[in-house]
């Protein structure tokens, strides 16, 4: 069996799984946030009414709560909402809510892996899309919607099809100036939008073991975009040490077996993979950074929980540093945590230094929710991980998708361009 | 949840692929969370002009469509974010099936925990219903799309056929049988895996 395999059978207590088998997996963890918590809640008030008993969680223990999308509070519903989670968990008894303005909060995607809140192994689910990202860590994960995620917190577990799976080799170490955003871009390019469609997408080789563990979470982050029912990677001496210093302990390494089965191979030479971007409106839409370096830009986005982790600011800081920004540029850093240490290593002075606005942790424009959504007809380079019509502001916004090197030299630019042209 | 039907509708064909849940439903809808009027948000930006008027162009505005529960579109429908606001969009506007060549996964399972049938179909029927067909009966019960000219089976796991047809939702099944799993639970000799 493969890893994603492994944990199933793990989970639903059997010796074996292969693909196509349903199994009812017991859940190690659940997430809901200040939009997939009040859609539960909902849920929950349809099911009070048919008489159904909702008073208590199969664990809330298990169970933890972000806040994210609408926060710092954006207008007064998304305010409401934000009391509504706070007697949810204060209701079913959740400790770990992570609240914005009282210490370490973020984008929940970003507080899975800075609080470690999940283990190698587990089976982790969560009311949103980009639940996937967690996989980096040798986490089964995938995102749900409202009801299936109510019926998660109150019965513990749910069933899954087992996926085939997709295996990504990547041969060698990227390239100075390319990181695994281009490698993702790269390979939902060539698979399409819907080229992993309820499949895993498994990521491996020596290319990913030289990848740090913030690097792999760009990749798994990004399954969503083709369509997968999980990403993941094996977790190694990197990823125990990543959590272990984050406070993990009784840390487990699942491994695919030797003679493990793959759907499909797709095999890359880390030093053919150049810096690219994604044009409007999808995420498949690729091209490489000089291919389109003619682009003027209003705006470049460094946020999210695909391109906002440390690592991504960093990257992006060694661009910005002793530049100025030519184009309005918003950094949001995806959690407390990650901000404190870019504030203490001096990252946040670079960025301001270079005229560049620093902001929370929140999704923010990236949902288009708000803190800089674009107007009609502006273009945006962006650290995010869609770039469907709208998504970021106006219908006739458009955002090019890119690694936080490609957005920070094109903010220093005010066009599309590769940071290896950059002086 | 209501019990599905037989159906017997006017379709609109909506030729598009990847058509993602963020233009089913726009961001600034997620904030709300009652079920019911989320169909006035459906399609939004596609639908209406900044004004809030109805853009001439958009099929949903052609008047002939206006009673159309079956709604035939491309693939890789309701691609992207988890939102279940989605689904209740289309239901509240009045599309009881999706007929589509493939669906994104997280939502074709959001369609059944809110009545919504989504029916895969190949290519080819597709194309025939694009190009020869504007009405169409759906049969849950038989498995059958039925026009003018046309006449496929469609697939579907037994569970979930079971469940539309007789209004039952993955939630409240499973409660009803809450005594039962307590039971079981705390049972001796039950794996330690379900305690």
């Amino acid at each position: 069996m493969n890893i994603t395999e492994k944990i199933l059978a793990r989970a639903s207590g059997r010796s074996s799984v292969s693909p196509d088998d349903v199994v009812f997996a017991n859940v190690d963890k659940v997430m809901i946030h200040d939009v997939s918590g009040p859609g539960v809640i909902k849920v929950f008030d349809k099911l009070n009414d048919q008489g159904i008993d909702t008073s208590k969680l199969h664990d809330s223990s298990k169970v933890w709560v972000a806040e994210d999308h609408f926060v710092p509070t954006a207008e007064k519903i998304s305010a409401e909402n934000i009391v509504k989670l706070s007697e949810f968990t204060k209701k079913y008894g959740i400790e770990k809510h992570f609240k914005y303005g009282m210490g370490q909060y973020g984008i929940c995607h970003t507080l899975s892996h800075e609080e470690a809140l999940v283990s190698p192994g587990e089976v982790y689910v969560g009311g949103d899309s980009h639940t996937n990202t967690t996989g980096a860590l040798g986490a089964f994960a995938c995102g749900l919607g409202h009801t299936d995620v109510a019926y998660v917190l109150l019965n513990g577990e749910i069933w899954f099809k087992v996926p085939e799976t997709f295996y990504f080799k990547l041969n060698g170490k990227l390239p100075e100036h390319v990181m695994a955003k281009d490698f993702i871009l790269k390979i939902i390019g060539d698979i399409g939008t819907d080229g992993g469609a309820y499949n895993t997408m498994q990521f491996g080789g020596s290319g990913i073991d030289e990848m740090s563990v913030e690097s792999r979470l760009t990749l798994t982050n990004m399954t969503t975009e083709a369509g997968a029912k999980n990403g993941i990677i094996e977790a190694d001496e990197k990823t125990i040490n990543y959590l272990q210093q984050r406070g993990a302990t009784n840390l487990n390494q699942i491994k695919s077996d030797e003679d493990a089965e793959y759907a499909k191979l797709f095999e890359y030479e880390a030093s053919e993979i150049e810096p690219i971007v994604a044009k409007p409106y999808s995420p498949e839409n690729i091209t490489q950074v000089r291919d389109v370096s003619s682009i003027e830009l209003d705006k470049a986005y460094i946020g999210s929980c695909t391109g906002a982790k440390y690592e991504d600011l960093l990257a992006a800081a060694k661009i910005l540093k002793g530049k100025q920004v030519k184009i309005r540029t918003e950094v949001l850093p995806a959690a407390i945590s990650i901000y404190k240490r870019a504030m203490q290593d001096g990252l946040l002075q670079i960025f301001m230094d270079a005229g560049a606005m620093v902001g929370p942790p929140t999704c923010g424009a990236c949902c288009g929710a708000h803190m800089g959504v674009l107007a009609k007809d502006e273009i945006c380079i962006s650290t995010t991980n869609r770039n469907f019509p709208g998504r970021m502001g106006h219908i006739d916004s458009q955002t090019y998708l890119a690694s936080p090197l490609v957005a920070a030299a094109s903010a220093v630019t005010g066009k599309i361009t590769d940071p290896r042209d950059l002086n | 949840m209501e019990k599905f039907k037989k159906i017997r509708s006017i379709v609109t064909p909506f030729d598009k692929a990847n058509v993602d849940t963020d233009q089913i439903v726009p961001k600034q809808f997620l904030k709300l969370i009652h079920k019911v009027g989320f169909g006035k948000y459906l399609f939004y930006n596609w639908r209406f002009e900044n004004d809030g008027s109805p853009k001439k162009d958009f099929i949903l505005n052609e008047s002939k469509y206006a009673s159309s529960k079956i709604l035939v579109t491309n693939e890789n429908f309701g691609c992207g974010s988890s939102r279940e606001h989605a689904v209740w969009a289309l239901k509240d506007y009045g599309f009881s099936v999706i007929i589509a060549p493939s669906f994104a996964d997280i939502f074709y399972s959001n369609c059944f925990k809110n009545g919504v049938l989504p029916i895969q179909v190949s290519r080819n029927v597709l194309q025939r219903i694009f190009t020869d067909i504007s009405e169409l009966e759906i049969d849950l019960e038989n498995q059958t799309i039925r026009g003018d000219n046309i006449q496929e089976n469609f697939e579907i796991q037994s569970d979930k056929k079971r469940r539309l047809l007789e209004g039952l939702d993955d939630i409240a099944l499973t409660m009803q049988s809450e005594n039962a799993i307590d039971v079981f639970e705390k049972k001796s000799d039950t794996p330690s895996i379900f305690k």
